[in-house]
């Protein structure tokens, strides 16, 4: 007689789902055994297959350095400008199809069984899925993008409120600081968002629904059936690893470059390649620490504490900045994105290249190359959720903190260009030169204790680097084990180190740059990907029960 | 001397768990203990289980298949983790606690050089919790 024992243990039933009818066993192809002493546990041949062909792009970068920038540097314009009519139709899609899932009867069914529990509260859930989102971003761009918009490249052909000579033209203000607001915030509100949440929603519908393994291939059951066990679902899976480890890679590079410009900027720090190894070596040895303390002791807390120095970040701007202005700032950018956000959006007819082909399409593509990766760890984290609560928080909430932060950052930035343009230190690092790694760094300079909330800045800076690894190497080591979650915790020591060596290969031989173009065009086959995935869910949800 | 038993069982090596539930149910039997069987999985489909419901289901079974075996009647126990391999150590010791176990056998492997880096679940479960750990090398 055996009798489930009483209080913990898993709390309740998880009530009904349509559990897919498959034979596949998860870990049936995996490889079980000993290096030395160390256990391994890994999916044949999806992780010889990724790890070997990360080794041989890096090789191919260094050895041909030439030939290989030429050629991505060929690429990545040629991809945004002949294909941006359809990565903007896809987001188009997207967004539309989250909307429409939220207001429909699916939006009843629960991930994980009618009678599941979630697994974090809110704060934790949404602290994660927003430092793994783009937590990085918002640094490096909340700045640069509302003022570049406002005064560069204008976006629907507004024109900008300084003239050639740098003299203010005061008619164009008005409706300028309003672009430069909607512009950035149509990049970082419901399209990138819809995205993530295409895919976490397919992940965590097959996994946790339909009793498939966590991994990429499992959302294309409806399409290929038990073919995805074979080469099909393969190619799914490694595309998938070769996506996230090498924008993991590239966003180290990058971000030890603007922690190396932030630290030189106050402290005088040399800005060379070994203060750069050195941060990525510091960057990559806390990601292990949190990646051995696990997804709630790591992951979840950094997350957490993140969010809150970001919040007091935000908090000490909106106060030492001009708050009444950046409340209305707020107010004005949100009902500007409302009415704007049908016209930026249209794929055709525009002329606005520059702003449509180099910041809309490149940003899209590089959400969609993205999407494996944040959308496996918010399917991760999201199980116990309704379709109808995951589809608004990860798409209203995040979206809402976006419009604010770049309210906050960007609104000081442009009060700080417009209002006094021969001094302003944004004007010189952004319009004059275009310096994107200074850009916050010299809007604090125009608010009081600058040097404190400098560092406060490039502290953010690394630990959403640090949350960005750690929760990536759970991610690739996940896939590469074939949908294991309790692979041997040396794997994931594996892959966080063979990511800090991977940027730290590619920064000092050069091709960072290529690298990032590669990560790019992997957008364009994952955009085709991710329509299955819509039609996958469709297919997924008919067959819940409600 | 004992009065409640747990037995921490991984469902994917049900097969090198014979020689620690026959010394577990012998024990048992000597001191009139209670046999809790106790298995940790994750929310995520794993080989064992589609869902934690079925993973709790075949544990059930499991204890049940032994207890006929053995002749000791033995509880079943699931624990959800979030991230199993991370979280087993930890899981564990508050099981014991939880279900008032005084005394725990568990299977583990012999020693070797990752041990200083990863001890074994036993070898932790032995460090880190007050009550009798019973470690039976395979």
């Amino acid at each position: 007689m055996a009798e489930p024992a009483e209080g913990q243990g898993i709390p309740t039933p998880d009530g009904a789902t349509q559990i897919i009818d498959t034979d596949y066993e998860i870990g049936q192809d995996n490889l079980e055994g000993k290096l030395g002493p160390l256990g391994f546990d890994i999916h044949n041949p999806v992780f010889m297959v990724s790890a070997l062909s990360v080794m041989a792009f890096v090789f191919y970068a260094l050895a041909l350095p030439e030939q290989a920038g030429a050629l991505f540097g060929w690429l990545r314009p040629w991809l945004t400008s002949t294909f941006d009519w359809f990565f903007m139709s896809a987001a188009n899609i997207f967004v539309l199809f989250c909307l429409f899932l939220i207001v429909s009867p699916w939006g009843k069914v629960r991930l994980g069984g009618k009678e599941a529990t979630p697994d974090f509260t809110y704060i934790g859930w949404f602290a994660m899925l927003f430092a793994a989102g783009m937590g990085i971003g918002l640094m490096f761009f909340g700045v640069l993008e509302p003022v570049y918009h406002m005064a560069v490249d204008s976006p629907l052909g507004t024109p900008s409120p300084f003239d050639a000579n740098g003299n203010l033209i005061p008619e164009n203000v008005a409706r300028a600081k309003e672009m430069g607001l909607a512009a950035t915030i149509y990049h970082w509100g419901l399209h990138p968002w819809a995205i993530y949440a295409v895919v976490a929603l397919a992940l965590a519908l097959f996994s946790y629904n339909k009793g498939l393994p966590l991994t990429m291939r499992s959302a294309f059951y409806p399409l290929f059936g038990e073919r995805i066990w074979g080469w099909t679902g393969h190619v799914i899976d490694i595309l998938a690893v070769f996506a996230t480890l090498f924008g993991l890679a590239t966003s180290l590079g990058f971000g030890a470059q603007q922690a190396n410009a932030g630290l030189s900027h106050v402290f005088g720090v040399p800005n060379s390649i070994t203060v750069q190894v050195i941060l990525i070596t510091v960057i990559t040895g806390v990601a292990l620490f949190s990646v051995l303390r696990g997804l709630d002791g790591g992951v979840k807390l950094l997350s957490e504490i993140n969010m809150g120095i970001a919040s007091l970040l935000l908090l000490f701007v909106l106060i030492a900045g001009p708050t009444l202005a950046i409340a209305t700032d707020f107010g004005k950018g949100l009902v500007a994105y409302v009415k704007d956000v049908i016209p930026l959006s249209n794929p055709i007819g525009r002329t606005d290249d520059a702003y449509r082909d180099g910041w809309t399409a490149f940003y899209w593509a590089w959400w969609i190359s993205w999407s494996p990766f944040v959308g496996m760890f918010i399917a991760r984290v999201s199980r116990g959720r309704t379709v109808r609560e995951f589809i608004t928080c990860v798409l209203v909430i995040p979206s809402l903190v976006c419009v604010l932060w770049m309210a906050v950052f960007g609104g000081v930035a442009i009060d700080q260009v417009l209002s006094n343009p021969a001094t302003s230190a944004v004007k010189a690092q952004v319009i004059d030169n275009y310096n994107p790694p200074l850009s916050l760094f010299a809007m604090l300079e125009g608010l009081p204790l600058s040097s404190i909330t400098s560092v406060i800045a490039i502290v953010l800076v690394i630990v959403f680097f640090v949350t960005s690894s750690d929760s990536g190497s759970l991610v690739i080591d996940t896939i590469t084990a074939g949908g294991k979650v309790d692979a041997p915790v040396p794997q994931r020591v594996f892959w966080a180190t063979f990511e800090g060596a991977v940027a730290i290969v590619l920064l000092v031989g050069g091709g960072l740059s290529a690298l990032q173009a590669m990560v790019i065009s992997t957008g364009l086959p994952f955009t085709l990907v991710l329509l299955v995935m819509c039609w996958a869910i469709i297919k997924g949800l008919r067959s819940e029960p409600r | 001397m004992f009065k409640e038993i747990m037995i921490p069982v991984d469902l994917r090596h049900t097969s090198r768990l014979a020689k620690t539930t026959t010394i577990a149910a012998d024990m048992a039997r000597k001191y009139g203990a209670r046999m809790t069987y106790v298995g940790v999985t994750g929310p995520e489909p794993s080989e064992i289980a589609h869902t934690p419901e079925e993973y709790r289901e075949k544990l059930a079974q499991f204890a049940a298949s032994e207890s006929a075996m053995h002749g000791v009647e033995g509880r079943a126990h699931a624990i959800l983790a979030n991230d199993p391999s991370i979280d087993l150590d930890r899981k564990l010791t508050e099981a014991a606690t939880e279900i008032g176990a005084d005394l725990v056998i568990m299977a583990t492997h012999v020693p070797n050089v990752s041990d200083y880096i990863w001890a074994s679940h036993g070898g932790h479960l032995a460090n880190h919790s007050k009550i009798s750990v019973f470690l039976i090398r395979d």
